[in-house]
Parts: C-alpha cells; structure tokens; sequence
C-alpha cells in the first residue's frame, strides 16, 4: 500500500539510455519508446537520457524461484516488498513459489497473488501452483484450474517440500502436458533427511548437527530424471547443491530427457564452513556443501548443464532467524544479491561472460516458465523493454537493514559484492532507478 | 579464556592448568570447612533448556563451595515451543547481571551463540549443548584418568595413554569433546562403536575405530575405558533404529566381567552417567574395584571450581 506507488503515474515519457555495453559486448545507445524498444533515430529529441556509461545493459532478469511470503507470512515479506527487492536486484518477472498459507493451489490464490503484483507493478509476479493439495504431497490439486486462471500458471511445485511419492510424480509429470506446464521439483529424499540441520559430512560431524547427506538430493534427481524421461514430460530441478546431482543431470541430458537445473547465488559462493559460526542466516535447504560440490555447480552452470541461477530468495522474520541453529527456518533472501554474487562466481571467474549472465538470470528461466513471449526478450528494436542495466565495478559490503525486503536474512551481511543492478525497466517503465522505485524519470 | 565452549579451542597448557586447578580444589574439599571465598559477590546462572539434575547439582555444589551466589533458571521453553528465546534469556541475564552462565541445551551450538552474540556479556561455560561438546565432562574424565594412570600427575597430560570410547559416538557430546581433549593431552584414543553410530565425516578425527568390543582390545592394550550411555530407543526406533537390538548391543559392545578381565590390570572403566545397567555395562564392571564412575562424580565438582575459578577469579588479576 505505498503511496509511492499507487499515487505516482507510471512514466512512459521516452528515454535513451546511453554508453551502456549492451549484454557486454558493443557499447550502443538504447532508445525506449512507448514500453518498446525503437531505433535510437526514432527516439524524440528531448527524450530523457540515461547514462549507462560503464554499465551492462541485460534483459530484465526473471527469477524462476522467489518466496514472495503473501498471503499468510506478509511479516516476513509481502508481494510489494518483495517486488521492491526484485526491482532493485534487476529483475522484471519472479515466479512466486506455492508454499503460501493459505497454499497457492488453487486458482483463486493465484489470481490473487498475480493481480496483487499487477496492482504494484514493480515486476511480473508469475504465481507457481502447488502439485499437491496443501503441499501434503497426497492428491494432485487441480493444476488444469490454475493454468487456465487469469494467472496463466505453467510452472508448478511443491517447493520447500519433496513431492516424494513417485506415482504421484510421475501422475504430476504426466499431467502437466497438457498445457505445456514443467513440475518444479525440491529434491530431497524425505525419509534420509529427517531432523537434518547441514550437509552431512566433516563440519557436522564435528559440530554435532544433524547430516543432509548429498544422496538424498541425487537419488530424487535421478529417479525424477527417469520418470521425465519415461513419462516424456518436463522436470526443472531446483537448486542443485552437489557434484552428483550435476552429473546425474548432465547424463541426463545427455539421452535427451527434458530436464533442466538451477543453482542458486548462495550455493555457487558459499560451503558448509559457514555453519561453524552456529549462525543460522547459513541455514539453509538444501544445506551449503563442500568447495568440491561449488566447484562442480560452476562448472555446470558455465557448461550449460545447470540452465539457471534462481534465487531461492526466502524471506524469514528475525524471530525465525535469531535463535538456535536447530530451530532456525531454513532459508535465506536472494533478490538483491543475485547479480553481484553471480558476478563473483561466474563473471570475475572469467567462466562465464555477461551475454551467458543474460542466458541463465533471463533468458532460460523465462523460457522453462513459459514467459519468453514476455521475459529473457532479445535486446533489439520492436522488443518489450524489460532491461536492467548493471554495473559491475560497484562494489559494496551488503548491509541488510538497508534491503528492500522486508526480511534480513542474507547470508552476504558484512561481505563485499562486486557489482549490482543501478536501474531496472518494466515495459519501459523504471521500476529502480536512483535508488528509487517511485516508476518516474 | 573468557568462554569455556568446548575442547578444541583449549591448549595443552590450559587443559593441564585447569587439571591442576581442579586438584587442589579437591585438596580443599577434603578439609572440614569446605567452602572458600573466592567468588564472593559473583553471581553464576545455571541456565538448563535441557533436564539435567546431575549436571546441575555438580555446577551448583562448585559454585557454593566458592562462595559465588547461584540462581537455577530452568527455561522450558525455546524458540521451537514459542516460548522464551535464547535471545530474551541472555537479555534478562544480562540485565540481572550474572557474571557466569552454565548453559545445558538441547541445540548445538547455543552456548557459542550466546557468547558470540551482542546478547549478555558474563563467561559462558557449555554444560552440555545438544550432540555437540560436553567439556567439563570431557574434563572431568581427563582428571579423572590421569590421577589414576599418571604418576605424580600436577602438570603433566596423559602422554602415551590409550583411552577406548564405546558406543553411541554419533549422538555424543561426551565422544566429541574428550576426542580433542585426551588428543591435545597427548593421549591416543580409540572408539568402538558400530558403523551407524559413527558419523560421517571423522576421517579427519585423531582416532583409530573398530566395530567390536574384543577386537578393539585385543588390538589395544586400552589404559581406560569409557563406556557411554547408549539410550534404549535408538536400538528400538523400527526402521530408524541404528541397531538391531539391545540385546545384539550387548552382545558386541557391552562391557562384562569377561571382557573386564582380558583388559590390563591397570586399566580403569568409566561412565560419563547414568548408566543402563545390564545394557552397556555389567553390574559386576560397573561395581568392580576398577570402575572409578563414583569418583568420576566427586571430580566433576572439584574441575567445574577450578574452572569457575579460573574465568571468574582471573579477572580481576587479568584487569
């Protein structure tokens, strides 16, 4: 409800932005007429400019894996903070995930959540259906419902749990077909992860914490890699975090399944050393790994294997988080540190270049959503302008009470990043710019 | 040290300071007044999320006998029943100005977060936190074997001893704190525990493993054995059990009287309690000559005062 906001006439006076290197590459102005992109002689001459000078300008980014809290915990988050974080981190579209209370499996939830999202405005919030009814993980809900809602839903998951029962997978898999939608899986064995608190290996053995053993995440991957593969039908795995579950999905692959991956920022930068602190902002599910298994998630994404980097952004009250380990919600916000922690990984790595960055934060996840007509759109005349414009030398030590999110959860607190998002365009409308969200020039 | 959270952060020099400490607060617990006035005007908390009547009974005895002022907070809830937080405990300590905290938790890693953490200011001293470190169990055992199996022991460790831990190593604190302690000592240890009572990841730990009670003193001349608690419902979980049963336990772990007499004379049995006879341990080794687990209790006091002694009296000769 921020006056900003609801008060303020979005802007649709045209701009030009200037001096940007467009996806990294050649440095060219960008003219936006009307929400499109036009030749840079159409614009008019007392167009707006916007200097993009030392920047790179991307396709909005779209995050395939946000927990927006709304409705159910808005004191963790809500669909406008949220929205303002995913502004400000360079995003255009976020596909909401279904674990809400009430749950998101319903057509009238997800209508909800959309049309909440539209009313702010600050970026396309695609809600995720649930698989099963109340996430339970018993009946399939009614996902043929939920797709043909207002909220167009093609992406569906049970995220934050397993969906573990394999006929009810592979009835999930084999449902979705009809309109094209892609079950979106949490992969984690339920029965070998009980009670578990952090990767199973020498730092939780010395800490006394609970193991999350690599084997319960790959055993779920490839079993769910055979059911697509058997049903012919569409798997996005969520977060991959070890060696394994890359290998398995690069085998898979390989025969031709229609799988696809995400890793996240945290899990491409950060291991299971974290946890010797006991601080549960490194609480997280699944859990942190080993240098090994960051080594192998980079090697992935920079190989094609992994498809994208989604968020994971997991918004948790301070209440939730300042508490003992054990205790602690799993969980940990993304939005805002995406692209910098990104560029640490894979760009300052010299693994991937910013026309890859494009590719895995924009372009693939807005295809494996089913939002390419809208989202990960090529930068060129006549195309929407969803663009964000980064820039990679400004560096910062993230400091969380000056988020956007409503939550503080971040695991980069007191760590510098090497760049951000500076400004972000939703149909030619800015959503960030100057440290803003007020969508006027 | 300004916290006592576990072994590993503990030197061979303060182990054996803290040893030596501890027996001449045992020398004074032999007079007729036996209380001293060291930490007078001090004020130690002994704050349980977890039951433990020994443990606190053992820190309230050392307490009292330095004359430190003891409050007893048994604090029920946790942030998972939604009762009072370590935060808000730590602050209404803080503001009742408690100089030590004695902290038993059931979570891992809770006594560290309340040292760390801008929370309260007084020493933590870690009375037993979750399946993570025990240290002045760990402590007490060291004192324990050393003033039986260490001649002339005042400022020595435990150099060439060989100390066998049995059982349920994967849910210990006890094992996790005495593998860094008797190690940094200088003592070589050795666990006897089956495969799913071992945790994953202990390549790194200085210790040998075997899977069987006979085999591991067959291989060892073992100077100590310390027999842990093994609880009945990890033997009978159905399809989490770690073992198939209590009595197949028995079988291969469990110290007997047959068992007892294939050790070296010298050695010594010990129990961190309390103990599941008939289980882990036979009467006749739990109340054989050798068995020093009653004194194990008296030595608990004596190294919890020497460590309340040394964080809370060396302040003011630190200052």
């Amino acid at each position: 409800m921020s006056a900003t906001v609801q008060n303020t006439q979005p802007t649709h006076r045209p701009f030009v932005i200037t001096g940007a290197s467009v996806y990294g590459e050649e440095v060219r102005d960008v003219a936006v007429v009307d929400g499109l992109i036009v030749p840079v002689a159409e614009a008019p001459a007392d167009a707006i400019r916007v200097d993009g000078t030392g920047c790179v300008l991307l396709p909005g980014l779209v995050d395939l894996h946000t927990h927006l809290r709304e409705p159910g915990r808005e004191d963790a988050e809500t669909i406008e903070t949220g929205s303002r974080a995913a502004a400000k981190g360079g995003y255009t579209g976020v596909h909401a995930m279904a674990n809400t209370n009430p749950v998101s499996d319903t057509a009238g939830v997800v209508e909800q959540v959309w049309s909440r999202g539209r009313e702010i405005g600050l970026v396309d919030v695609f809600p995720v259906g649930a698989v099963t009814v109340g996430l339970k993980g018993e009946h399939l809900s009614e996902m043929g419902a939920m797709a043909n809602s207002k909220a167009r839903v093609r992406g569906f998951s049970d995220d934050g749990v397993c969906v573990y029962d394999p006929v009810i997978m592979r009835r999930a898999l084999e449902y979705v077909k009809t309109f094209d939608g892609v079950i979106i899986q949490h992969a984690q064995d339920l029965r070998l992860t009980e009670g578990s608190q952090m990767h199973e290996g020498p730092v939780s053995a010395d800490l006394g914490l609970a193991g999350w053993p690599a084997v319960a995440e790959e055993s779920i991957i490839a079993r769910d890699a055979l059911l697509a593969g058997h049903v012919g039908s569409r798997v996005h795995i969520q977060h991959l975090t070890t060696k394994g579950g890359v290998n398995i999905v690069r085998w898979a692959k390989s025969l031709g399944y229609d799988i696809t991956a995400e890793a996240t920022p945290h899990h491409l930068n950060l291991s299971h050393e974290e946890a010797r602190s006991y601080d549960p902002r490194f609480k997280v599910n699944p859990p942190l790994r080993t240098d090994e298994d960051i080594e192998a998630l980079r090697e992935g994404l920079a190989d094609g294997t992994i498809d994208i980097v989604g968020t994971d952004h997991a918004p948790h009250a301070s209440e939730d988080k300042d508490c003992e380990w054990a205790a602690a919600s799993f969980g940990m916000i993304g939005l805002e540190t995406a692209v910098g922690a990104v560029q640490a990984a894979m760009v300052d790595t010299g693994r991937m270049t910013w026309r890859d960055v494009a590719r895995v934060m924009s372009e693939a996840p807005a295809r494996i959503g089913r939002v390419e007509h809208l989202h990960g759109r090529p930068i060129a005349d006549g195309e929407p302008a969803n663009l964000t414009l980064i820039d990679p030398k400004a560096a910062y030590v993230v400091e969380a009470s000056t988020m956007a999110s409503r939550s503080r959860n971040t695991p980069f607190q007191g760590r510098e990043l090497p760049g951000q998002a500076v400004a972000t365009f939703l149909r030619g409308v800015p959503t960030y710019l100057d440290a803003r969200f007020d969508q006027t020039l | 040290m300004r916290h006592l959270l576990g072994t590993p952060q503990l030197s061979r020099d303060e182990a054996i300071q803290i040893l030596d400490t501890a027996a001449q607060m045992a020398a004074t617990q032999e007079r007729e007044v036996r209380k001293l006035p060291t930490l007078r005007g001090k004020t130690v908390v002994n704050l349980f999320f977890e039951d433990s009547t020994r443990t606190r009974i053992s820190f309230e005895a050392a307490a009292k006998r330095l004359s430190a002022d003891v409050i007893n907070f048994a604090a029920k809830g946790s942030s998972v029943s939604k009762g009072e937080s370590l935060k808000d405990t730590a602050l209404t300590l803080q503001a009742m100005g408690a100089d030590a905290v004695v902290v038993r938790h059931w979570a891992s890693g809770a006594p560290q977060q309340l040292a760390e953490a801008d929370w309260m200011h007084g020493h933590v001293i870690n009375a037993g936190d979750g399946t993570h470190q025990h240290p002045t169990q760990a402590l007490l055992d060291a004192f324990t074997a050393r003033r039986h199996l260490v001649a002339d022991p005042d400022g020595k460790g435990l150099d060439g001893l060989k100390i066998g831990i049995v059982g349920d190593i994967l849910h210990s604190r006890v094992a996790r704190s005495n593998v860094w302690l008797l190690t940094t000592l200088g003592a070589e240890v050795v666990f006897v525990a089956p495969p799913t009572l071992v945790p994953v990841g202990i390549d790194g730990w200085p210790v040998t493993v075997h899977h069987g009670l006979d085999e591991a003193i067959e291989a060892h001349d073992l100077d100590a054995l310390m027999m842990l608690r093994v609880q009945r419902e990890r033997m009978t979980g159905g399809g989490s059990a770690f073992f198939p049963s209590p009595e197949e336990y028995t079988r291969l772990f469990g110290l007997d009287a047959d068992r007892l007499g294939r050790l070296p004379e010298h050695a010594i049995v010990m129990h961190p309690g309390p103990m599941n006879r008939g289980l882990e341990i036979s009467a006749e080794a739990a109340d054989s000559p050798r068995s020093v687990i009653v004194e194990q209790v008296a030595n608990g006091v004596a190294v919890r005062m020497a460590v309340l002694y040394l964080l809370l009296a060396g302040e003011e000769s630190a200052a």
